[in-house]
């Protein structure tokens, strides 16, 4: 009797095991909640999105020289007069999460923007509410905003796109200004919606990089986070077809950018042959990659990461042809200056494409000066080095 | 289980190999033996020595995990908590290690402390206030997780000295034939010893009659609360050498250590150590872990797309965990003499076992 319960508990244990490891996903993505859970397989690859993005690489961005966190590509402006206050305003800000290190890295940066435009006067507070990777929450936080918040200019980093749409729109029809960041809604009632130029984009640096450092009939290993997630699947859609096109046979693993289930990867794929080069959708694990090359005693990989900071050290010591393919973290501080932009009534673009310039060999000691002594979970293209507190606030990585 | 290879193919003991291989207790090795082969099939590279003591390297902490959690197992608990102890584990010796050599020690202990302390909480909770250990366990796991989430920020955080993450990724170099020998191969070879003379121990038959009988060991004067807690304390342990190895092995990050309770039940339960306690053998345990990597690799090996590994992982399991209860049941209906192993110690410690779960099982 006593073993046929355990057996029943034993079944319910491992069951929960399963089901908390899927809550538990990687830091460094959040799951993606699209309303539709279709069960057929969905083509992430869109030749339009594809070719907008290609393009986008090429533009040189308008807005002032130095200062990527202002600029903008193929924008059209929109006139924000009519949202024109004066005096300090208070702006409300939707959280998506700080539950992984490129989100910490933006949301310290937000803060410190936010004590300079206190100090200039433009913003009188930041209420923010974290929906913890949540749609429920963040749907609930909006609301909360709408009723008690007493906000002057909604912003909302969403969730997710599909979920989150209706409750943008209900922040809309306040009449209030509504500025949008990072992932993107249904709907185009935001003042402004602004972004890096796209998944698409990182996969074509990346894989026109490696192509270029390689021969035709070359491996490459692609360690892709998890499936599902919409802005790491447009990586991988990008970079897959551009592989295929040039004769590089690429295999990709899920690692969940645990380090040592990239290694484990790694050394089979040594143990099957010769591996050339190396792909990342996110650059979370990329130092446990170059290990599994050393401890196999091979040649390092041509490899494309990410501009993280343990990547870019590693980077740096091992001398490997590398690529550091960035998703502009900058984005956090432009958010609250477009909010300061609208309170001033002056105009903004409606889409704001932000650059996604990859870091190359050429930046990268320029990079890493700028970022010295940042730790190992630090974005490089954090944006945030003519702001006051830098660059302890970062360094120490006071999460506020 | 060695001797049904090497066995002369003749006569009734072959035959008792083959029934000793194809018994829930044998059959990891078997099986483990098929993956083997099947891998060297599609890559013979694999079967150089350099390549395969990589191998036994790398499977090595969840070797460990599955040997501590065998403890566990077979006194009638779960620890799920591992997992979250190796991810605690790492964490401590990122953050607190750093690149200072001389604190290497001192952590070190503390290591060894902070993992005898969650397996004393972790067993005293269980079976003093009687709370079903896997609640325990499970409670025990997402405390550390989030302990490590709040500590991290969720992100790799600084790897600690290089000389400490040698133990893990480092080995004595230059030896012939297998040109290293990692220290991992050599501490999972002490550790499975200290844990066959543990389970061949009295403290070993108690720890299994323990699971298989509670009330018995009762009367009989066993102090079961402190037989199981220890066995807590040692799968906590465990951990803690898994942990050493991987901050080594892979570097600092939340994730290591992730989904280990899981691997560790499964190899486990592979091994043919049944479910609730009471039987078991702790070199099977170990094997089960070699097995479950094996098939990892050969997934890799084959091409699997990455979508599908899961699920192919997922159905072997069932499926090898099925043939285990199924033969166990076989036998408990009245076969068992034929099969049981010479070596197994449950044959020694368990003459009052099979009747009272016979009726129990199939009334």
């Amino acid at each position: 009797m006593r073993r046929s319960i355990n057996m029943a508990a034993t079944v319910v244990g491992i069951a929960a095991i399963v089901a908390l490891a899927g809550c538990t996903t990687d830091p460094s993505v959040t799951e993606p909640s699209e309303g539709d859970g279709t069960t057929e397989e969905i083509n992430w690859f869109d030749q339009a999105v594809f070719d907008t993005q290609n393009a986008q690489r090429d533009v040189v961005p308008e807005g002032p020289e130095g200062q990527p966190y202002l600029q903008y590509i193929d924008a059209e402006m929109v006139d924000t007069s009519q949202y024109k206050v004066d005096g300090p305003k208070k702006v409300c800000f939707a959280n998506a999460s700080i539950s992984n290190p490129w989100r910490i890295t933006g949301w310290i940066t937000m803060n410190e923007q936010l004590k300079v435009l206190q100090e200039q006067g433009a913003i009188s507070e930041m209420e923010t509410r974290d929906a913890q990777d949540s749609d429920d929450t963040q749907i609930a936080d909006i609301d909360y905003f709408i009723e008690e918040g007493n906000c002057d200019l909604f912003l909302i980093s969403p969730n997710s796109t599909a979920a989150m749409t209706p409750a943008v729109e209900r922040a809309c029809d306040t009449g209030k200004p509504v500025i949008v960041f990072d992932r993107g809604v249904l709907t185009d009632c935001p003042v402004t919606f602004i972004h890096p130029i796209g998944g698409f984009a990182w996969g074509i640096d990346t894989a026109e990089f490696l192509i270029d450092n390689l021969q035709e009939g070359d491996k490459v290993v692609a360690l892709r986070i998890l499936p599902g997630v919409d802005v790491l699947e447009t990586r991988w859609a990008g970079a897959e077809k551009l592989f295929a096109e040039a004769g590089i046979e690429a295999v990709d693993y899920f690692t969940g950018a645990d380090p040592a289930e990239i290694k484990k990867i790694i050394s089979d794929e040594l143990a099957k042959g010769d591996v050339n080069g190396i792909w990342m959708d996110a650059g979370d694990g990329g130092v446990a990659a170059l290990e599994a090359f050393e401890d196999a005693g091979v040649d390092y990989p041509v490899m494309t990461g990410e501009d993280q900071i343990a990547f870019l050290n590693k980077w740096k010591s091992t001398g490997i042809t590398g690529l550091a393919p960035v998703y502009s973290n900058f984005q956090w501080r432009t958010a609250l200056l477009a909010a300061q932009k609208i309170f001033a009534g002056e105009e903004v673009p409606k889409e704001w494409v932000l650059p996604q310039k990859p870091i190359t060999a050429e930046d990268l000691d320029e990079v890493l000066a700028v970022n010295e002594g940042m730790p190992d979970g630090h974005y490089a293209t954090f944006g945030g080095e003519d702001l006051p507190g830098y660059p302890t606030v970062w360094q120490e990585r006071i999460v506020p | 289980m060695s001797d049904a290879t090497t066995a002369p193919a003749f006569g009734t003991r072959a035959l008792n190999a083959l029934r000793v291989l194809i018994s829930p207790r044998g059959a990891v090795f078997l099986l483990l033996a098929i993956l083997l082969v099947a891998i060297t099939a599609l890559n013979p590279n694999f079967a150089d020595p350099g390549q395969f003591i990589r191998f036994v390297q790398r499977v090595a902490p969840i070797a460990i995990v599955a040997i501590g959690q065998y403890f566990v197992i077979v006194s009638g608990e779960f620890d799920l908590s591992v997992g979250s102890v190796i991810a605690t584990q790492v964490v401590l010796a990122g953050n607190l290690i750093g690149q200072d050599e001389s604190k290497i020690v001192p952590v070190t202990l503390l290591m060894i402390g902070v993992g005898i302390l969650i397996g004393l909480i972790n067993g005293l909770v269980t079976t003093l206030l009687r709370v079903p250990s896997f609640i325990v366990t499970l409670g025990m796991m997402l405390a550390l997780l989030g302990i490590v989430y709040y500590v991290t920020g969720g992100s790799a955080s600084g790897n600690p000295v290089d000389s400490f993450r040698e133990i893990g990724r480092g080995g004595i170099r230059d030896v012939p034939i297998f040109g290293i020998i990692p220290w991992a191969v050599i501490i999972l070879a002490v550790t499975l010893a200290v844990a066959i003379l543990i389970s061949k121990s009295p403290y070993g038959k108690t720890l299994i009659a323990a699971g298989d009988n509670v009330t018995t060991q009762r009367y009989s004067g066993v102090r079961v609360w402190w037989v199981k807690t220890s066995a807590f304390v040692i799968s906590s342990l465990s951990a803690t050498i898994a942990g050493i190895l991987l901050v080594g092995y892979a570097g600092v990050h939340p994730s290591v250590g992730r989904g280990y309770e899981f691997i560790a039940i499964t190899a486990v339960v592979l091994g043919g150590v049944v479910l609730g306690g009471g039987r078991g053998w702790v070199v099977a345990a170990a094997a089960g872990a070699f097995t479950l990597e094996a098939l990892f690799t050969l997934l890799n090996f084959a091409d699997v797309p990455s979508t599908w590994r899961d699920t192919i992982q997922g159905v072997i399991i069932i499926a090898a965990v099925a043939y285990s209860a199924v033969a166990f049941r076989a036998r408990r209906k009245g076969r068992a003499p034929l099969a049981s192993p010479e070596q197994g110690k449950a044959s020694e410690s368990a003459p009052a076992d099979p009747a009272p779960h016979t009726t129990s099982m199939e009334g």
